[in-house]
């Protein structure tokens, strides 16, 4: 598995894509620190970035990569190798160096700008471990959705949806459910609503971390008395972890069945 | 030695395989025949481990090939397409696959034996059909396992490649190897097969040698002969013209 890892690993490090998505973290995040001077800023600016443009990016690199890398699979096959590891090693290999774009073309302007001599390396911290989780889950969920659609054009559709519907719709539905049963007491609600979605749960953890959560009202102490408990941290620290482990398993069993 | 028990595979309502059974135990080349869509490639798949039969066991020198990969390292394959990763040089890819199986490989040899020098440092997206066709080649032969499975081996290549090509399969029987070819082609089915094993919609019609074959549809060139095993009723000579009909002169009246 090692070797498919560092074949698929290597395959993308060479691409171009690898390196624009790199150039466009390490302009965005240059640009955020160096006009703006503010630290915290430029990590809420990147937090938004993050949760929308992370999932999208992995999503499609993940179906693109799965789609093109087909006859490259199909050589692997015949060889003496276990289907899931080839599986399991290609996504390794993509999701590793998706985040290393990520994590190197923030983490270089950072550190320039003086990001470990700071009071804020922690909430970066932060920042990185979601964008990278974010990372991992939609790798999954992609390589989930391609290995069961032998078609292209399908594959891509639902794999733009699953990410509408987890960065967009989501949070819509949740709103409307909000203003409409606004009479009631909906912390739990909203606690649970939040930690199921990745997205929001990345969300969340990181303005928790930035000590902005005031500006949620009533929500945000509540939100701000579960996650910062240590129960808080291990459980979304968990939900995350099983967002990656269980589409991964389903593409494990998937490729077991399928046939090429 | 291939043994094949009751094998069934359907792709949605369409059965692929159905019941097939057969056994290859004999050394040198078997081919398997049989009309377009009539199961060779899901019969070499199975055997490969790349498609999953809805039943059936398959075993290789006597180990079941759904208990673990292993068995594919003694075990060469040709795929009919000759689809590599684009963005390899040959080189490249000749490398990965050897640092892939671990094992001594015989690439050189075999790059000079199909005149493949001046294309390793190109691009595998710049190649020609023919040329893909010779890595294809390579990547096969490269590993000198004891069993060969060689899916349309001739396709796309020129004359001088394809008379390396029987040379190289007469050269790899001569060292006692198993090897199953399928192909269309009956002259290169004729030039370099002993035994034949004849599909027809899943199943086994016929698994014997070439002479047996021979004596069973009392004809005498291989092409007949198959033809004949597909229209047992009438030889095939005498199929080419239907009896003429008068043709009703159309009756217009205007």
């Amino acid at each position: 598995m090692l070797k498919i890892i560092k074949y698929s690993f290597f395959d993308l490090v060479r691409s171009r894509w690898s390196y624009a998505y790199f150039l466009f973290y390490l302009l965005l995040a240059a640009v955020l620190l160096f006009l703006n001077n503010n630290l915290s800023g430029a990590i809420i600016t990147l937090m938004n970035v993050n949760i929308i443009l992370v999932p999208l990016i992995a999503t499609v690199f993940g179906v693109m990569y799965h789609y093109n890398s087909r006859e490259f699979t199909n050589l692997l096959l015949a060889q003496p190798l276990k289907r899931s590891a080839i599986f399991t090693g290609q996504y390794l290999g993509i999701a590793g160096s998706l985040s290393l774009s990520l994590v190197l073309g923030l983490g270089i302007p950072f550190a320039a700008y003086g990001l470990f001599r700071s009071t804020m390396i922690w909430n970066f911290a932060i920042l990185m471990i979601t964008g990278v989780a974010l990372t991992f889950i939609f790798t999954s969920l992609a390589f989930n959705i391609a290995l069961s659609n032998e078609n292209r054009i399908k594959g891509f559709g639902y794999a733009i949806l699953l990410w509408l519907l987890l960065a967009v719709v989501y949070d819509g539905i949740f709103l409307l459910l909000l203003a409409s049963f606004q009479e009631y007491p909906l912390e739990k609600f909203s606690l649970a609503a939040t930690v199921l979605n990745p997205i929001d749960l990345s969300r969340i953890l990181i303005l928790l971390k930035l000590d902005i959560s005031a500006l949620l009202g009533y929500t945000g102490a509540v939100f701000k008395q579960f996650f910062g408990t240590s129960t808080g941290s291990i459980l979304s620290s968990l939900m995350l972890l099983l967002w990656i482990v269980l589409p991964l398993w389903r593409m494990r069993k998937t490729a077991e069945r399928k046939d090429f | 030695m291939v043994s094949i028990q009751n094998l069934n595979k359907a792709f949605g309502r369409n059965q692929v395989l159905d019941n097939l059974s057969l056994q290859i135990n004999q050394k040198g080349v078997t081919a398997i025949l049989g009309p377009n869509g009539s199961g060779k490639t899901t019969l070499i798949k199975s055997i490969l481990g790349m498609t999953i039969p809805d039943k059936g066991t398959i075993t290789i020198n006597g180990r079941d090939i759904k208990k673990d990969v292993l068995y594919r390292e003694n075990l060469d394959y040709l795929p009919q397409i000759a689809d590599f990763p684009d963005n390899l040089k040959v080189k490249e890819l000749i490398k990965m696959i050897k640092d892939l199986r671990n094992k001594p490989a015989r690439d050189e040899t075999l790059i000079r034996f199909f005149g493949l020098e001046p294309f390793l440092d190109k691009k595998l997206n710049t190649l020609s059909g023919g040329t893909r066709q010779k890595v294809n080649l390579i990547l096969a032969f490269m590993f000198d396992s004891p069993l060969m499975i060689l899916d349309e081996p001739s396709s796309g290549l020129d004359p001088v490649s394809l008379i390396r090509l029987k040379e190289w399969i007469n050269m790899e029987k001569a060292q006692g190897k198993i090897i199953l070819v399928t192909s269309h082609i009956m002259s290169f089915v004729e030039e370099i097969a002993e035994n034949i094993a004849f599909l027809l919609d899943g199943k086994i019609y016929f698994n014997g040698s070439l002479s047996q074959l021979r004596t069973k549809t009392g004809q005498e060139d291989l092409e007949h002969a198959i033809a004949s095993l597909l229209l047992p009723s009438t030889p095939l000579r005498d199929r080419g013209k239907p009896p003429l009909r008068s043709c009703p002169a159309p009756n217009l009246k205007l």
